[in-house]
C-alpha cells in the first residue's frame, strides 16, 4: 500500500457574491459614518473603499487562505488605481460636455466670426483653419517621418549615421512646443520680414513636433516584421527597394497609419506655436501662403482670456471650440483604428 | 534548365570569424545533394553562400569559388539579386507574405519584380506550380484567401510553389521539413522525388534518414573542434555514405556514435 499522505486539491471558497455583498455593507456602513461625521459624497466615497479594501481580504484569509486573501487585495487595488486614473478624464469630458454643447448649432459650425460682436458667430474658420494647418504638417512630416524609419531601420543598421539620427529624433522628441513655434517664426522673418503670421509657418511648426514621433512609431512597426519575410523577398531575385516597398511597408502599414494619426492627435490641439507663428484672425482664410489663419486651440485661448463684453457669449464659444476639437482628435482616432484593422494582414481564421 | 554547380576551396567569414574553410564539392544537376552535420557545422551557411543570401547578414563575406554554368558567383560583375532569381530558397519556416492571398503568394517572385502578365498565363502558373508543389488539390477552392490561413506544412508547399513558380535552375532547401509534423514531411519529400527531373536541389536536413530517403549524394560537415571553423568532411554518393563511408567521423556520426 502506498504510504502517500491524501492531499486535497480543493478549499473553502467565498461565494461569488461576496464581493457585491462586502461592497453593500461597505457603502452602508461610510454611509452611516459619513452622515454622522457630515461627510460630503467624496468621503463617503473613499470610506466606502477603504472599508471594502479591509474588509474583503480579510473575510477571504478567514474563510479561504492566504493566497486567495492576497490575489482580493491586489485585485482591488488594480481596480482601485484604473478608477483614480479614470476620473480626471471622465471629470474633463463631462465638463466640456456641459459646457460646450449648448453652444453648438448650425450657425456656430458654419459661420466665421468676421465682424461679430456679442452674441452669435461660429468657429468654421477656427475648423478649417485648424484642418488646413494640421494637413499641411502632415504633408510635409509623414514621408520624413517615413523615409527616416526606413534608412533607420532596412539601411543604418548599428552605423554612425543611424545612431547619430536616433540621438537627435530623440532630442526633437522633446523640444517644448513654444521653441518649435519661435524656431517656424524666426525661419518665416528671414525670408518674409519682421511680423510675418503665415499658416503655413503653423504647418512647419508642428511638423517639427510631429516627425520625430512618426519616426518612432515607424521604426518600431518596421521592427515587427519578421526577418523571415525580408529574406523569403530576396531569395526570390526581389531587390531590396521593392523588398521595403512591397512587403515591409505593406505588412507593417496598419501600425504606421495608427502611429501617424496619433502623432496628429498630439499635435493638433498644440497652441503656443500657432499662437506665434499662425496668428488669429476673426475671418476665414484657407491661404497658406498668404495672412493670419485661425485654428481651433488659438481660437480657444483668445475667446477665453478675452471674451468681450458680455464675457458669457465669448466664453460659451470657447468651450464649444473646445468640445468640437476633441471630437475632431476622437474621430482621428476612431479612424486610425478602422483603417488599422483595414490593413492588417489577414489570418483568414 | 537545372545546372550543377562547382565549389572550390570555399572559405566564408562573418566579419572577422572564419566560420567554414575549404569546402570543394561538385554537386551534379537534376539531382538532390543532402547536407548534413552537427549543428553549426555551417551548412547552411554554404547552402546560402550557394544563392549569395548570407549576404543579408552584416559582416558575411565570401572567398573562394561557386561557378554555376560557367560563370563565378562571385564575380565582380555578379549581380546578386539576378542570381536570386536562377537559385530559389525554401526556408526552414514557412514563410507566407502575409499580406498576400494564396494565389499572389505564387506569384510574389514576378508580381514583386512588376512584370506584367496576362491573366491566363498567371492562372496557368499558379495552376502549375501549385500542382508542381502538390498542393493544388487542397487549395484551389480558396485560392484568394490569405496564405496564413494554411497550415503549416500546407504553407511550406505554398513557399515551394511561391520558389519554383520562378522556374530557377537550382532550389535550395535549407531545413525544410524541420518545423513539419511526419504526415506533411512525407509528403514535402514525394515533392522533392518529383522535382528532382526538372531542377537541381541541395537540401540542409538534421534528420539522417530524410537525408537517405531523398538524396543521391550527400555532403557530411563537421567541425574541427569548439571555435574552429566548420569543414567538409566527406562528400559521396548517398549509398555509400550510410554503408561505408570513408571517413571514420562519417560513420560515427551517422551511426549516432558522435563524439
Amino acid at each position: 500500500m502506498s504510504a502517500v499522505a491524501h492531499i486535497p486539491l480543493t478549499h473553502p471558497r467565498l461565494p461569488r457574491w461576496a464581493p457585491w455583498l462586502v461592497t453593500a455593507v461597505a457603502g452602508a456602513a461610510s454611509a452611516l459614518l459619513a452622515m454622522s461625521i457630515g461627510w460630503g459624497v467624496t468621503g463617503w466615497a473613499v470610506a466606502a473603499v477603504l472599508i471594502y479594501t479591509v474588509a474583503l481580504p480579510a473575510w477571504s484569509r478567514v474563510v479561504e487562505n492566504r493566497r486567495a486573501a492576497k490575489d482580493r487585495l491586489l485585485t482591488t487595488l488594480v481596480w482601485v488605481a484604473f478608477a483614480i486614473a479614470l476620473i480626471p478624464l471622465v471629470s474633463l469630458i463631462w465638463k466640456v460636455v456641459e459646457e460646450g454643447a449648448p453652444a453648438l448649432s448650425a450657425e456656430f459650425m458654419t459661420y466665421s466670426m468676421r465682424n461679430v460682436v456679442g452674441e452669435g458667430g461660429g468657429i468654421y474658420h477656427a475648423i478649417m483653419g485648424t484642418l488646413v494647418i494640421t494637413a499641411a504638417a502632415a504633408v510635409i512630416s509623414i514621408p520624413i517621418g517615413v523615409m527616416t524609419a526606413i534608412y533607420l531601420v532596412e539601411y543604418g543598421g548599428r552605423s554612425k549615421t543611424a545612431r547619430t539620427i536616433t540621438f537627435l529624433v530623440d532630442v526633437m522628441t522633446g523640444i517644448p512646443s513654444i521653441v518649435a513655434g519661435l524656431f517656424a517664426y524666426a525661419l518665416f522673418v528671414l525670408f518674409f520680414g519682421e511680423g510675418i503670421r503665415l499658416g503655413i509657418g503653423g504647418a512647419v511648426a508642428l511638423s517639427l513636433l510631429m516627425v520625430p514621433v512618426v519616426v518612432r512609431s515607424c521604426e518600431e512597426m518596421l521592427k515587427l516584421v519578421p526577418h523571415d519575410l525580408r529574406e523569403a523577398s530576396y531569395a526570390l531575385g526581389v531587390p531590396k527597394w521593392r523588398t521595403i516597398i512591397k512587403v515591409v511597408l505593406p505588412t507593417s502599414l496598419a501600425g504606421i497609419i495608427t502611429g501617424i494619426t496619433l502623432a496628429l492627435s498630439r499635435v493638433i490641439g498644440e497652441t503656443a506655436p500657432l499662437l506665434i507663428i499662425a496668428g488669429s484672425t476673426d475671418s476665414l482664410n484657407l491661404n497658406l501662403f498668404n495672412e493670419r489663419m485661425q485654428t481651433l486651440p488659438v481660437f480657444i485661448y483668445y475667446s477665453y482670456t478675452q471674451p468681450g463684453v458680455p464675457p458669457s457669449f465669448g466664453q460659451e464659444r470657447a468651450w464649444g471650440a473646445a468640445l468640437v476639437l476633441i471630437l475632431i482628435v476622437m474621430t482621428l482616432n476612431l479612424l486610425a483604428r478602422a483603417i488599422g484593422r483595414y490593413f492588417a494582414p489577414k489570418t483568414g481564421r | 534548365m537545372a545546372k550543377s554547380i562547382d565549389v572550390s576551396d570555399l572559405d566564408i567569414y562573418y566579419g572577422d570569424f572564419l566560420a567554414v574553410e575549404g569546402v570543394s564539392m561538385t554537386i551534379p544537376a537534376r539531382s538532390v545533394t543532402a547536407l548534413i552535420g552537427p549543428s553549426g557545422c555551417g551548412k547552411s551557411t554554404v547552402l546560402r553562400s550557394l544563392n549569395r543570401m548570407h549576404e543579408v547578414i552584416p559582416g558575411a563575406r565570401v572567398e573562394g569559388n561557386i561557378v554555376i554554368d560557367g560563370q563565378d558567383l562571385y564575380g565582380p560583375d555578379v549581380d546578386p539579386v539576378e542570381v536570386r532569381r536562377q537559385i530559389g530558397m525554401v526556408f526552414q519556416r514557412p514563410n507566407p507574405f502575409p499580406t498576400m492571398s494564396i494565389y499572389e503568394n505564387v506569384l510574389a517572385g514576378s508580381r514583386l519584380n512588376a512584370k506584367k502578365m496576362k491573366k491566363t498565363l498567371a492562372d496557368e502558373i499558379v495552376e502549375k506550380s501549385l500542382r508542381a508543389a502538390n498542393l493544388w488539390e487542397e487549395v484551389k477552392e480558396r485560392l484568394n484567401k490569405p496564405g496564413s490561413s494554411l497550415s503549416g506544412g500546407q504553407q511550406q508547399r505554398l513557399c515551394i510553389a511561391r520558389a519554383i513558380a520562378v522556374e530557377p535552375q537550382v532550389l535550395l532547401m535549407d531545413e525544410p521539413c524541420s518545423s513539419l509534423d511526419p504526415i506533411s514531411t512525407s509528403a514535402i519529400e514525394d515533392l522533392i522525388h518529383d522535382l528532382k527531373t526538372s531542377y537541381t536541389i541541395v537540401i540542409v536536413t538534421h534528420n539522417m534518414q530524410q537525408a537517405a530517403r531523398v538524396s543521391e549524394d550527400t555532403a557530411f560537415f563537421n567541425l574541427a573542434g569548439a571555435g574552429k571553423p566548420g569543414r567538409l568532411v566527406e562528400m559521396n554518393s548517398t549509398r555509400k555514405i550510410f554503408s561505408n563511408p570513408d571517413e571514420d567521423s562519417t560513420e560515427a556520426y551517422i551511426s549516432g556514435r558522435f563524439g
